[in-house]
Formats: structure tokens, sequence, C-alpha cells
């Protein structure tokens, strides 16, 4: 316990004293939002994957390998392909052509505010479902940790939320990058330890190691089973598993390149070459750190079992177990150290982008129609914000507790910012006759499809034996709507074709006659941002 | 600050300079060759991937066939995703390199236009 205690301690001393440094640095909008434009690719590399690599990625993909198999490893290969899309299609032009928000790109040519109020409400949205399960992460983490320290839950929460203040509302854009940076760093060493260390266990024969992989023996419903964990379907089964895989994929591939926290760090470099260096950089990262999972999933399945790890914590919990069974309490202590720190850090990037977007597309723009009634105003109210999504998440985090799979609900995020944000993200960088009509329609119909969905399927509705735990209830007790868990593959389309009807039904000559200047804007980067010069 | 953010825009950055820049033959020449990489490149991995969950969906048998001691096609496709998202990276590193130069010729010549004016 003291071991665990002594790591995130000094992650968290380390923290506040870059939240100290940056502080001193940090003055003026561009440098509060986003940290001056000077990170460069390796850092932003390491600041995108330290991002996307949450307690939902460590914690809740390999708690879905370790009970699910290769259906969970789904989910890891979804991780690495999101940023083929963000690569291809979305880091450069958006970096060339806004400011600190998506909301800009939408705003340059379209009225803004009808379009920056949207973007901020979806913004808000989707850092609402990633947040959630962050939090929840946290508590089933000190659920485990914990249990005998004289420490709460509750005080656990709050020590959590006050620190993620601190970064954001003293160190900004620049704090909470290098957080971001320093976790990243942190994380993927572990995993690479928890790599060797698994390897090893199989006396580093890949062989031996898949074919304990194959014959996983556990109970279902009280019987004992033996299944091979290798093979698909032990998540996704018909009628609607393929279609619901299909849908989870639309949620990775146009979801991450919609979601805010990770575009926000696009605007952290000085230039659309870095940015397109850092895209590269992440997906080397996370691509490393996503094919590790698979071994730490199937690790936790062959070594710890998942009736150990459905008894000792629960899903999210598989990876912690793992290092347990290989290397002991101390160990234990550190990889737990280390999930907290990953959230922590998480949490920071989250609330900072639902500041960023809150301050500037929604109350300067929206309601004081683009100028600063007084200088400062903007961080002023960034600020304000950050504090009170950081009173607010902690009071979510209280009320809900330990329940769903983190991972799973990280994944419904990305349905929103796939539904709704991305398609009107690509139309108005590729669309001349795009207009403020089919971006309003677009994010409303797309904001609406996911969440109604969301909430008609399986993960909310379902009718329980009454024999089951409070915790592991649904919301709705009644037969699901909507069979599947993502609701991806019809929300999808559904934004877009709302985004295009809407663009048809609607008029506006202003907004197609500043298209060659955003074509040539976010092809070319004349006019673009630039870095800050000291 | 914010003033000294901003890159020197062209001189008369009104519209019409910017349409001048989209009409010129190298700003459509530049377009024409992204979209030639850029489109191709999407619907490929797009193909490639949605590949995967289409077959382990529908076709669950055949992708649980073993080919490597326990290994089974399934999870050799899942890991070569990993492997085709790093060459397009790669590949996509290497076609923006011309776009960059092209991009830097471009806006010289450009500038060079706006001052003979």
């Amino acid at each position: 316990m003291s071991a665990s205690l002594a790591v995130f301690l000094a992650f968290v001393l380390s923290t506040l004293a870059i939240t100290f440094w940056a502080a001193q640095r940090s003055h003026g909008a561009s440098a509060y939002f986003a940290a001056g434009r000077q990170i460069s690719a390796w850092q932003n590399g390491f600041a995108v994957a330290g991002d996307f690599m949450s307690a939902a990625s460590f914690l809740g993909i390999v708690g879905l390998i370790a009970l699910q198999g290769f259906d969970g490893f789904l989910y890891s290969v979804g991780g690495l392909v999101a940023f083929v899309t963000i690569l291809l299609l979305v880091a450069e032009p958006l970096r060339n052509a806004g400011k600190y928000t998506v909301g800009d790109v939408l705003a340059f040519r379209l009225r803004p505010r009808p379009v920056r109020a949207m973007a901020a409400l979806s913004t808000l949205t989707i850092i609402t479902f990633y947040m959630i399960a962050q939090m929840v992460g946290a508590g089933a983490l000190v659920t485990l940790l914990l249990t005998g320290s004289g420490i709460s839950f509750d005080m656990a929460v709050v020590g959590v939320g006050i620190l993620m203040m601190v970064y954001v509302i003293f160190g900004g854009m620049l704090a909470t990058t290098w957080v971001q940076i320093v976790k990243a760093m942190l994380l993927l060493s572990c995993t690479v330890i928890l790599t060797i260390l698994v390897l090893g266990h199989f006396h580093f024969h890949l062989g031996e190691f898949f074919s304990a992989a194959s014959r996983v023996a556990y109970h279902q419903k009280g019987q004992l089973v033996v299944k091979d964990f290798l093979q698909p379907g032990l998540r996704y089964k018909p009628p609607y598993g393929a279609l619901d895989l299909i849908s989870l994929g639309m949620a990775f591939v146009f979801g991450t390149a919609g979601a805010p926290h990770v575009l926000v760090r696009f605007y952290t470099v000085p230039d659309a070459q870095t940015a397109r260096k850092s895209v590269v950089w992440a997906m080397m990262l996370i691509g490393s750190f996503f094919i590790m999972t698979s071994v730490l999933g199937l690790g936790a399945a062959t070594i710890v079992g998942p009736d150990f790890i459905v008894t000792h914590g629960g899903t999210n919990l598989s990876g912690p177990l793992l290092a347990q069974a290989l290397a002991g309490d101390i160990f234990l202590a550190f990889v737990s150290a280390v999930a907290f720190a990953t959230i922590l850090a998480v949490v920071a990037g989250l609330t900072i982008s639902a500041a960023t977007s809150f301050a500037h597309d929604f109350w300067t723009n929206v309601i004081h129609s683009g100028a600063e009634r007084k200088s400062g105003e903007t961080v002023l109210v960034a600020r304000i914000t950050a504090f009170a999504v950081g009173a607010f998440s902690i009071l979510v985090a209280i009320l809900l507790g330990p329940a769903a799979n983190v991972g799973i609900l990280a994944t419904l995020g990305m349905s929103v910012a796939a539904s709704a944000s991305f398609p009107v993200i690509l139309l108005s960088v590729f669309w001349r006759r795009f207009n403020t009509a089919g971006a309003v329609a677009g994010l409303s119909v797309g904001l609406l499809a996911a969440i109604g969905l969301i909430l008609a399927g399986p993960n909310f509705m379902g009718i329980d034996p009454s024999n089951a735990t409070a915790t592991a209830r649904h919301l709705i007790q009644a037969r699901a709507w909507f069979p599947l868990e993502n609701p991806g593959i019809l929300s999808v389309p559904l934004g877009f074709l709302a985004a295009c009807v809407g663009t048809l039904i609607g008029n506006e000559p202003s907004a197609e006659a500043k298209f060659n200047e955003l074509m040539v804007r976010a092809n070319t980067g004349l006019g673009a941002e630039k870095a800050a010069t000291h | 600050m914010d003033a000294k953010e901003k890159n020197t825009l062209p001189r008369g950055s009104d519209q019409k300079e910017w349409d001048r820049i989209a009409a010129s033959e190298e700003f459509r020449h530049l377009l024409a060759l992204k979209k030639r990489f850029i489109l191709p490149a999407f619907l490929f991995f797009f193909v490639y991937y949605f590949a995967l969950p289409v077959s382990i969906g529908y076709a669950p048998k055949f992708m649980s066939a073993c080919v490597l001691g326990t290994v089974n096609l399934a999870y050799l496709f899942a890991l070569s995703q990993f492997v085709v998202g790093w060459i397009i990276a790669w590949a996509y590193l290497r076609a923006a390199a011309k776009f960059d130069r092209l991009t830097k010729d471009l806006l010289q010549k450009s500038a060079g236009a706006q001052g003979g004016r």
C-alpha cells in the first residue's frame, strides 16, 4: 500500500512542478489554450498517445480481452486505425484553418453563432461520456487499492478532481500537455514491463503463450467451460454480432477524428507539418501499446483467470490483478499508481478541451459575438469552466461507482463524435456547397441519433433477473428497442444525411464564396496561426 | 500578442486574392496530386479495415481456422491492421514531403506575383 502511495505521490509532485513551471510561462490566450503553439512533433505525439491511452484502454480493453478474448482485441485494433483517418483527412486542414477549437474551422465560412453553439454543445456531450468512463475507472481502482487504508472512495475522487482543476486552472494547455507526456511514458514503460513478464511466464515461447490462450477454463452460469480466447465470437454473437462489430468500427474510424480532446492537440504545434509528424509519432506509440494490450489481456485470462477477475474487482482490474499475480504486491502498487496517474492526466486533458470549447466558442463567440469585452476574459471564463467541469465530474463519479466496463463507455463517446462532429468537419472542409443549415442539421441529428440509440440499446435497456446486484442493473428495465450496443452503423449515416439535406435546403452564397479561401488556407497554411515568439 | 501570432497575409488579402490563388494552375495541380494520393489511400484503408469485422462477423468458422500453431486467421488479420496502418502512415509522409515542396513554390510564386502588381 505504501509503495503505491509513494509512486503516486511522486507523480503528483512532479506534475505540480510542471504546472508551476507552465503557469510562469503562460500569458495570454494562445499560451493558455494552445501552449503557445510550441509543442514539437514527438512531444505532441506522446501527448496525443497519452490522451488516447486512457484508463479506458489500459484498464478497459485489457479487461475486455481478459474476459472475452479476441473480440476485446478488436477495440485495440480500432485504436490504431482511428489515426489513419486523422492523418489523411483531418489533422492538417484543421491545424491550418483553426485557432483553438473545431468550432473555429466550422465558423470560418458558416454563420458563427449557431454553428459554434452547436459545436460547443456536442463537444461537451462527447467529453461527458469520456469523463464518466475515466471516473468509473478511478472508482474501480480506489476500491481495489484503498480498502482498509482509511481513505474512502469519495475522498479519493475529490482529491483527483482537485488536482485536475489545479493543472487546468493554473497551468493551462502547456501543463496539461506535459502531464500527458510524462504519463504516456510511464504507462508505456509499465506496459512493456508487464508484457515481458507475461511472455517470461511462458518461457518467452510464443507458441506456449498462444496455446494457453486457446484453452482458457472458467465458470459460466455455474458450469466449467473451456474456451479458445483467440477465437472471435465470445462477445459479439449472432444474430446482431456482425452488425455490432461494423458499428464499433465506425465509432473508431470516424469517432476519433471528431473527438475534441484529441483534435485540440493539433493547435498546440507550430504548423501543419509538425501536426502530421506528431500523428505518425502517436501511431507508432499507440500501435505498439495496443498490440501489447492483447498480450496483457490474454495473459490475464491465462495466468489470473476470468473466474478470479470477476470475483476480485471485475473486468476493469484485470491489468492490475495480472501485475499482482506476476510480481507481487509492490508491482501491483506501481501499476495501479500508473493507472491512477493515467486517469488524472486524461481527465485534465478532457477538462481543458471542454473549458476551451465553452469559453472560446460559446462565451466569447456566441454570447459576445466574437469580441472580448476585457482583455483576458476568455481565459478567465475557461478557468471558471474548468472549475465547474471538475466539480460536476466529482459529483458524477461519487454517484456512479464502479459499474460498467470503462472501455465500452469511452467507445460510446466516440460514437457520438463519429455521428455529430465528424460529418460536419469533413463536409465543411471538402464540400463547397456546405452551409450553416447543413452544419446545424448534421450536428443536432448526429447527436440526437447517437444518444437516442445508445439509450435505447442493450447498454441501458434490458430486463435483469431479480437477483442482479444494484450496480449491474440496466438503467431502464425493458427490452432494448435497438439491438446493437454501438449506434454508429445507423447514426453516422444519419449525421451525414442530415448534413447533406440541410445543406440542400439552405442557401448561403456567402459560405460558398468563402470556400476558396478556406481551401487555400487549409491546403497551404497561408494565414495560419503561428507559434508565439519569445 | 495575438497580432504577432498572425502570419503575414498576402497584401490586399481580400476575397479576390484567395480566389486568384485558388484558381491558379499551381494550386489546382497541388490539389489534384493530394487527391490522387489521399482518396485511394483512404479507400484502401477503409475497405481493408472493415473487411475485419465483416469477415469475422459473417465467416467466423473460416476466420477461426488455425494457421500458425493455435494462432488463427482472425488474430493474424487483426495484427496485420497495425502493419497496414503504419505502412499507410509511412507512404503518406513520403507523399506529403512532395506536397510541402509544391506548396512552398506556390506561395513564393504567389508572393512574387503580388509584388509585381
